[in-house]
This record gives C-alpha cells, structure tokens and sequence, in this order.
C-alpha cells in the first residue's frame, strides 16, 4: 500500500522545513510574543495592584481629612467659646473697673464737698464769731461802763465759750 | 409583517443561489477531473474509476493538477530532484516526465500505462510486482536505488504554508514589537493572540508545570504548522500534505526526539527499573514500557494522518456518489446531486473542525509526553508498585 509507506523526499523535506520554521518563528516570533504577552499580564497584575492600593491610599486620605476636619471643627468652636468667655470678662471687669472708678470720684466728690463744707463752716463761724466779736464790743463798749455788770457778763460769756 | 416576510423570502433565494454557485462549481471540477482518471486508463476508456480519482486526490504527486479544461490538463510541473548512486544529483522539471509516457534521463514515472507496457514487452512477473508497488513513483531504469528528494506536490503545498506562516508569525511578532506590551492587541495580531495564549494555558502549563517555557517555542510551531496544513489541505484542489504518513512521521520524529532530549533521570530509572516491583514482572514491565515509549511517536503520526487522509476520502466518496449515480442513469445523478453536496458540504464544516483539533490534539499529546519525560519523582507512587501518572495518560493513546 502506498498510502502507508512514508516517502523519503517528503519526510526529508518536512523534517528541514519544519526545523527551519521553529528556528526562526522561535527567534522572531515566539520569543519577542510571549515576552510581550508576560510583560502585559504581569503589567496589568501591577496595575491592577497599585490601583487598588491607590484607592486604599485614596479612602484613608479621606478619612483622615475627615478627621482633620472634625478636629478643626473642634477647635473652631472651643475658640469661639474662649473668645466669648474672653469678652464677657473684658466687659465685666470694664464694668467693675468703671463702678469702681465712679465710686472712687462720688469718694472724692462727697470727701472734696465735706472739706468745702467744713472750711465754709469754720469761715462761717469764724465770720460768725468776728461779728459777734463785733457786736461784742460794740454791746461792750457800751455797757462796760458799768462794773459789776461788766464782770458779770464776763463770767457769762466764760461760760458760753467753754459750752462749745 | 409584509416586510418580515420579504426579508424572509430574499434570505431563501439568496441561500439557494449560494447553492446553486457551489453545485455548480463542484459540477465543473469534477466534470473535468473524471476524464484525468480516464486519461491513465486508455485501456478502460469510458469506465468510472472511482478508486482511481479518489487515490489521485489523496496520494502526492510530481505536479499539481488543478483541473481539465477541454481534456486538457491545467497543472503546474514541479522539479523533480533525485540522488542516483552513481550519476549524483540530477534536477529536472517533471513535465518532462510527459505523465509516464517517455522517460527522462533514464527516469522513468511508474503508471498503470507503463506497468501495462511492461506486461506486453514480456516482463517476468516479479519485476511487474516491483512495479506494481512503485506506482505513481520515478524509478531509474538502469534498476539503481535512487533516492527521491523532488519537490512534490506535498512538499509545494507545505513549502507554501510555511511561508504564510512565516508571514503571518512574523507580521504579527513585529506588531508586537511595535505596539509594545501595554497596548490592545489590533487585527491579525488580536487573532493569533488567544490561540497562543489557548496552546500556554490550556496545553504547556497544565502538563509542563514550570518548565512550560523551554517547550512553548514547539509546541507553538507544531500547532500552527499542523493547523495551516490541515486547512490548506481543505481547499479544493489543494495538497494532501498532513494526511500523508511521511509528514506526520516526520512532525512526530521531532516531537519523538525533544521527548528523549528532555527526559530526565526520573524517567528513565522508572523506565529501566520500576521501582517496587518484582524481577518476573519487573522484566515484563521493561519491556512494555520501551515498547509503550516507541509507540508515542507511532500513535502521533498514525493519529493525524488517518483522520487527515479519512476526512478526504470520505469528502471525495460522498462527491463521487453523483458521478457513480450518474453513470447508472443521468437522472439519478442530477438526483442525487444535492444530498451529495449537503453531505460534503456538513463534512466541510466537520473537517474545519477537525483541522483545529488534531492540530491541538498532536500539540497537546506532545506536551503529555514531554510533561512525563520531564516529571519530578512523587513518592506515594513507589508505595503502589505502579506509577499512576503513566497509567493515566496511556490511556489518551
């Protein structure tokens, strides 16, 4: 039978050419393929990698400037708070100060007005006491022309000196 | 509804235009190709030789016939390269072997014509059956053992798909190149990647484990190699390259080869000394498993040439049954024309198939085989007596 008799040339020639072809399909086709293949898939394997750990990167971000803004939220508030409490000091201890000040100058004021008085009352007394001085001696000039009576109003007027 | 309707009715006329085409084709071809059968038989002129048709598409030949056009052969001669002991090398055109009718430089093409020739001019029996077995063959007539190199018909066919492979490999090895490896695949390139990524995955890796690499380069060559003859092999007209059993001896040689190449220590002590087993089966065992490690390569070559060669055979049977129908009455060819081309035509389909899967399995039993050769020692194995790996992959056989 022909059929199963395998032909020399045939065998030959298949057994070269196909030798040819591996040689040179391995160092131009196959090599450079399969590197570029490996290359992409483990280039998407890493691409896929990073993104995922960009997005756990990207979600603690998050977090965290959530957090942060919380703190600044936070301190926002106890600062307002510290403000307020910082004005309502100022403003009460500007109203003591004022009411202290004011009292202070009423002090003075009624100390100043008691002084007045009192020397307006010794000048009064004084010009009191000049005019009845006055009036004394013009009382005196006339009635001393006589003793006893001279001596008694002497004595009197002794007494009304010590009364005051 | 109206429209629907149309469309439907456009779709039918055009399928069976489409068929009408192709039966009129295969009517054309094989009109053309009964009378290249008559033509070698002058002595059964008239006769249907269905045999002969059928072996003259399948077996290889010095030139490649096409078709007849007017009894006319339209056919392309090829050179004709053979080694004479004495002589050397000597080339020629095979046209110039006039299909057996005049010999050539003392080579002489062997044809039922010449056989007959013999027979009348008285030649002894014996060197009729010399002949008889070297039919469609050149001899030297000085009766020396020539060796035959010529490029046939085969040879063209593969000479011509390796090319193409070539061509397309390397076009698509340069994309690659150009494209860099973080850029889509693109046409041509977007095709042949699945299947090379199909032969790592689904063939290296699973039998190879990690030492997939140092084979892919093969095993790649081989499927593409097998496949694009396969499907060349399917054009009408086209050669029988993978159906021939000195290609695929040839393809498994090489595959026979890296096996032995790459066998390691392993393997070759369980081949030798069986562990755990023994002397009288031990003896036994060896010899089996020799025998088993010769037939590898046999069931390789047998596996894709008979399936190849059976695809086609069944093909041109199923075609020749209109032209056997047809010379027992013309009506009950033109009969039986269409179940004949609805038939070649599902076993066309089958055949691209078939094509792709043979292609994949000698591709994959390759792989097997390395993937045996090369295994790492498992030690529940010597627990058994028998090594399980082999005994399960013995049965892909």
């Amino acid at each position: 039978m022909g059929l199963i008799t395998p032909a020399l040339g045939l065998f030959v020639w298949t057994l070269v050419a196909f030798l040819i072809v591996l040689f040179i399909l391995k160092k131009f086709a196959w090599k450079p393929i399969l590197k570029t293949l490996n290359e992409r898939e483990t280039g998407i394997a890493n691409s896929i990698a990073s993104a995922e750990k960009v997005r756990l990167e990207m979600a603690e971000m998050q977090a965290d400037n959530q957090r942060l803004l919380q703190e600044a939220r936070e301190e926002r508030s106890i600062m307002l708070k510290e403000a307020k409490d910082a004005k309502d000091k100022i403003i009460n201890e500007a109203k003591e100060q004022a009411k202290a000040e004011a009292n202070k100058i009423m002090e003075d004021a009624r100390v100043q007005i008691e002084l007045k008085k009192n020397a307006a009352l010794t000048d009064v007394k004084n010009e009191i006491g000049n005019m009845a001085v006055a009036v004394a001696e013009k009382v005196l000039r006339k009635k001393l022309d006589a003793a006893d009576s001279q001596a008694d109003y002497i004595r009197m007027l002794a007494e009304e000196i010590k009364l005051n | 509804m109206l429209k629907k309707s149309k469309l439907f009715l456009a779709t039918l006329m055009l399928v069976f235009s489409a068929f009408g085409t192709t039966f009129a084709q295969e009517e054309a071809t094989q009109h053309a190709e009964a009378p290249a059968a008559a033509e070698a038989h002058h002595e059964e002129k008239g006769k249907l030789n269905i045999k002969e048709i059928i072996f003259g598409h399948i077996s290889d030949a010095y030139d490649w016939h096409v078709m007849d056009i007017n009894e006319h052969p339209v056919s392309m001669p090829l050179p004709v390269i053979i080694y004479h002991p004495e002589k050397g090398l000597n080339m020629f055109m095979s046209s110039n072997l006039e299909h057996g009718h005049v010999a050539h430089e003392g080579y002489q093409l062997v044809t039922e014509h010449f056989i007959h020739e013999r027979k009348e001019a008285g030649a002894t029996e014996e060197e009729l059956a010399a002949l008889e077995s070297k039919t469609g063959k050149i001899i030297s007539l000085d009766g020396a053992a020539i060796k035959d190199f010529s490029i046939t018909k085969n040879v063209f066919s593969m000479l011509l798909s390796v090319a193409l492979l070539l061509v397309i490999m390397l076009t698509v090895a340069n994309k690659y190149k150009k494209n860099g490896a973080m850029k889509a695949p693109s046409g041509l390139q977007n095709a042949i990647e699945p299947l090379i990524t199909f032969v790592r995955d689904e063939v290296a890796k699973p039998n190879l484990g990690h030492k997939y690499m140092r084979f892919m380069p093969l095993l790649l060559t081989v499927f593409f190699f097998i496949w694009i003859n396969n499907l060349l092999g399917l054009i009408p007209s086209g050669a029988n390259f993978t159906g021939n059993i000195a290609a695929t001896a040839a393809l498994s040689l090489v595959s026979f080869i890296v096996i032995l190449f790459s066998a390691n220590k392993h393997f070759w002590g369980h081949l030798f000394n069986p562990p755990g087993v023994p002397l009288p089966a031990k003896i036994l065992l060896v010899v089996i498993e020799i025998i088993s490690l010769f037939i590898k390569p046999i069931a390789l070559t047998i596996r894709l040439f008979a399936n190849i060669l059976a695809g086609h055979i069944i093909i041109l049977s199923v075609i020749s049954m209109i032209f056997i129908f047809g010379a027992m009455n013309q009506a009950a060819g033109w009969g039986f024309a269409p179940v004949s081309i609805a038939f070649s035509i599902f076993m066309f389909c089958l055949e691209l198939l078939v094509a792709a899967i043979q292609a994949f399995i000698f591709t994959n039993l390759t792989a097997v085989f390395i993937g045996q050769a090369v295994e790492e020692g498992h030690h529940d194995a010597h627990e058994h007596g028998i090594d399980h790996a082999h005994s399960e992959n013995e049965l892909v056989l």
